[in-house]
C-alpha cells in the first residue's frame, strides 16, 4: 500500500515534537524519551514522577482525539501486520528500547540533538535493523 | 500544575505524530522500504519529521540550558553514560527489527491507543511487557555487577 509523500505536514508534526521535547526539559529537566517514561509507569518506583508521567502518556493516548474533533476525524492510520506479528513486533520494540535505554524520541530526538555517541550509534543501528526487517519481510523470503 | 504541564507536552508530542503521519504504520514501513526507492513507493516524509524535530531541539535546549535550571526541578536529569557497551548496540537492533515488523515505535503505539484500535492495544500490552522484562534485567544485572538504580 503507498502513503502521500507529505514533507511539510511532516516538517510542521516534526517541529511539534521538538517543541514537546523542548518543553519538557524547560519545566522538567528531563529527555522526552517515551519509552524510558512509559516503562516508569510500573514498579520499582524510583522517583516521585509517577504522576507526572501518566499525564504524559495520557496526552499521548487523547491527542488523536483532539485531532478528529478539529479536523473532522481521525488521520490516517492502516495497520496490516497479523495478530502474532502484532504481539512479537510489540515485545521486541518494548524490550530493546528499554534494554538499549530509548528509542526514536529519546535516541532519535532528544539524543541526537544533545550530539550524544550512545544515542548516534543507537539510531544508526535502529535505523539498519528496521530497514533489514522490512527489505525480508516485503522483498525477501518469496515475497 | 506540573501533571496538568506534562499533560499538556505530552498532548503537542502526541499531535506533533498525528500531523507528521509517523502515527500511521504503513507511511513509517514505507519510509523504511528503501528498496521501494527505484519502483516510487518510498515515502520520505519521515525523514522531514526527524529533521523538524531535532532542529527545533537542537536550538530550544540550548536556550533551556542556558537558563541554568528547570522550572519546576532544581537540575536537569540528563544521561551520564558515555561508553559503547552491550546493550546500546543490542537494544536498538532488537527494537529495530521489531519497528520493522509493525511500524510502530513506543510513541505512535500510545496515540494509536487514542482511536480505540482493537491491534494497537494488542501491541502496547505486548510493548509494556517487553519494556518491564529489559527493565527487571537491567535492574537485576546492575545489583550483580554492584551498580544502583
Amino acid at each position: 500500500m503507498t502513503t502521500e509523500f507529505t514533507p511539510l505536514a511532516s516538517l510542521i508534526g516534526g517541529g511539534m515534537i521538538g517543541l514537546a521535547a523542548v518543553l519538557l526539559m524547560l519545566s522538567q529537566g528531563r529527555i522526552a524519551g517515551v519509552s524510558g517514561i512509559a516503562v516508569r509507569l510500573f514498579p520499582p518506583y524510583l522517583d516521585r514522577e509517577l504522576v507526572g508521567r501518566l499525564a504524559f502518556v495520557l496526552g499521548l493516548v487523547i491527542a488523536p482525539v483532539i485531532y478528529a474533533l478539529f479536523m473532522g476525524g481521525f488521520a490516517p492510520m492502516t495497520i496490516q501486520s497479523t495478530v502474532p506479528v502484532l504481539v512479537i513486533a510489540g515485545l521486541l520494540v518494548g524490550f530493546g528500547s528499554v534494554w538499549g535505554n530509548g528509542c526514536t524520541s529519546g535516541h532519535g530526538v532528544c539524543g541526537l540533538s544533545r550530539f550524544s555517541v550512545r544515542s548516534l550509534v543507537a539510531v544508526a543501528v535502529f535505523m539498519a535493523t528496521a530497514m533489514i526487517t522490512v527489505f525480508l519481510t516485503r522483498h525477501g523470503m518469496g515475497a | 500544575m506540573r501533571a496538568i504541564v506534562q499533560f499538556l507536552i505530552g498532548l503537542l508530542f502526541g499531535l506533533g505524530l498525528v500531523v507528521s503521519g509517523m502515527s500511521d504504520p504503513a507511511k513509517v514501513l514505507n519510509f523504511l522500504d528503501l528498496a521501494a526507492i527505484p519502483t516510487g513507493g518510498w515515502d520520505a516524509s519521515l525523514a522531514f519529521v526527524m529533521g523538524g524535530a531535532v532542529i527545533v531541539t537542537l536550538i530550544g535546549y540550548r536556550l533551556v540550558w542556558a537558563r541554568g535550571r528547570p522550572v519546576f526541578d532544581d537540575v536537569f536529569h540528563l544521561p551520564l553514560a558515555k561508553h559503547i557497551d552491550v546493550p546500546i548496540v543490542a537494544g536498538p537492533a532488537i527494537f529495530g527489527v521489531g519497528w520493522g515488523l509493525a511500524g510502530f515505535c513506543p510513541g505512535p503505539a500510545f496515540t494509536a491507543l487514542g482511536t480505540g484500535s482493537s491491534q494497537a492495544i494488542l501491541f502496547v500490552v505486548a510493548m509494556l511487557a517487553g519494556m518491564v522484562a529489559a527493565r527487571m534485567i537491567s535492574i537485576h544485572s546492575n545489583i550483580l555487577a554492584g551498580k544502583t538504580g
